[in-house]
């Protein structure tokens, strides 16, 4: 599906993947994490194939695919219990402060499933927030957001990069953060 | 790529407490989704009940087929339920969450089969006595059923917990799960059965039961890792 493909992303530095329906972006990003396994080539993390300790490099990684990876039936706040906390311990007042910083906790005591799709996107990036991983594997992250929430995406990512994180980000939409922090790879269908 | 180390205060989750969390999760969700929960129930006391309108409620002859009848029953109910076993979370991407938490998805997955478990295996060993009851079997025989069902339902879960993850990507896997499995729990059930059999006739009724207690320690040991390599494969 995906041919000469071959980039290196620094740390402080956004890659956005950008194509056409069917180009291979969520399969890049699929390969990346490490769940697809590359026909050829080799994909390094600070230098080693990731394969060679593929748990380590996945405790630095955290991905958002399509779908927030969210239950219907829990709350928001017992999602991220449960999700994040097989990650990292989590406190209370942690996953209010990301949730709040997402706008969304006056509805984290709310079943997901009475929750509209923006609203669960932004409980999913409450999820990447509290991963605390450097490297941000992202599928679409301003899918199903208002125009305040695509922004705030690009806060988030701009504040990681700032922090030492670095992204990969499949997107349609432009990303509203600084032109110097993004790269570009445009994936093409033959 | 490249990275400088970003600067973090995640405190790592242990193994025993992510195993934790994620049996915690399931029993949650299942407690709110009481219909899943229910239907195996439902289903073995249906099919144990029957038996007696169809063969005859002559309690002697009852006796004879009773190990068989709840062997059977409790093998299908235990394959109803293992179809949601890792459905669901491979659909709503939890499964994925689960591969790239950087936790030990064997170990993880083995907390989801001990969650089956609990909510359907040590349920069929609580109620296969009232069933055998039903079917004539005697009061002294209670704590044979109730041990061997225990027993041979950890061994069944963990049997299922491999044909489920098989099937995670086939649509409409009932079926496909059924022909993977069953074979392999004939073991289970033949050993099941005989250690209630012995049980009723108020015989000896361990060495079956080590039998099936030694399956179900092979299945700890090898089901978790198979279920791990699955998953990843349906997930690819």
């Amino acid at each position: 599906m995906l041919r000469g493909v071959r980039f290196c992303v620094n740390a402080g530095e956004c890659l956005q993947i950008t194509g056409g329906n069917g180009a291979g972006k969520t399969s890049l990003l699929r390969t990346l994490s490490g769940l697809m396994y590359p026909e050829e080539g080799t994909i390094s993390w600070c230098g080693s194939n990731i394969r060679r300790d593929l748990q380590a490099f996945h405790g630095d990684l955290a991905y958002i695919g399509h779908e927030p990876p969210l239950k219907p039936d829990l709350t928001a706040y017992e999602n991220l219990r449960y999700w994040v906390g097989v990650r990292r311990r989590l406190a209370n007042d942690e996953m209010s402060r990301e949730l709040g910083r997402m706008g969304a906790e006056q509805w984290s005591n709310r079943p997901v499933r009475t929750l509209s799709a923006g609203q669960k996107r932004r409980v999913a990036l409450a999820g990447l927030l509290l991963m605390a991983a450097p490297l941000w594997l992202l599928d679409e992250p301003t899918t199903n957001l208002d125009t305040e929430g695509q922004r705030l995406v690009g806060t988030l990512i701009e504040e990681h990069l700032a922090g030492g994180g670095l992204a990969v980000a499949a997107i349609h939409h432009e990303l509203t953060i600084s032109a110097a922090l993004v790269r570009r790879l445009e994936l093409s269908s033959k | 790529m490249n990275t400088s180390v970003i600067e973090t205060s995640a405190t790592g989750t242990s193994a025993f407490e992510a195993a934790r969390l994620v049996l915690a999760r399931d029993v949650r969700l299942a407690l709110r989704k009481r219909g899943q929960l229910v239907q195996p129930l439902a289903f073995f006391a249906i099919v144990t009940t029957l038996f007696p309108l169809g063969i005859s409620p002559e309690l002697s002859r009852l006796r004879d087929v009773a190990p068989g009848v709840l062997w059977v029953a409790a093998l299908l109910s235990s394959l109803l339920a293992l179809e949601f076993l890792f459905r669901d979370d491979a659909q709503d991407g939890t499964l994925e969450q689960h591969v790239l938490s950087g936790q030990s998805l064997t170990w993880l997955l083995f907390a989801k089969t001990v969650a089956h478990w609990l909510l359907t295996g040590l349920p069929l060993a609580v109620m296969a006595p009232l069933a055998g009851l039903a079917l004539g079997v005697p009061a002294a025989a209670v704590s044979g059923i109730v041990l061997s069902v225990a027993i041979g339902s950890v061994a069944l879960s963990l049997i299922g917990s491999i044909g489920a993850a098989l099937t995670l990507g086939v649509k409409r896997s009932g079926a496909l799960l059924s022909l993977l499995t069953l074979p392999l729990s004939m073991p289970v059930l033949i050993f099941g059965a005989r250690a209630t059999e012995l049980a009723i006739k108020g015989a000896g009724f361990a060495p079956p039961l080590y039998l099936l207690g030694a399956l179900a320690v092979l299945g700890i040991t090898l089901a978790p890792l198979a279920a791990a390599a699955a998953v990843r494969i349906s997930l690819e």
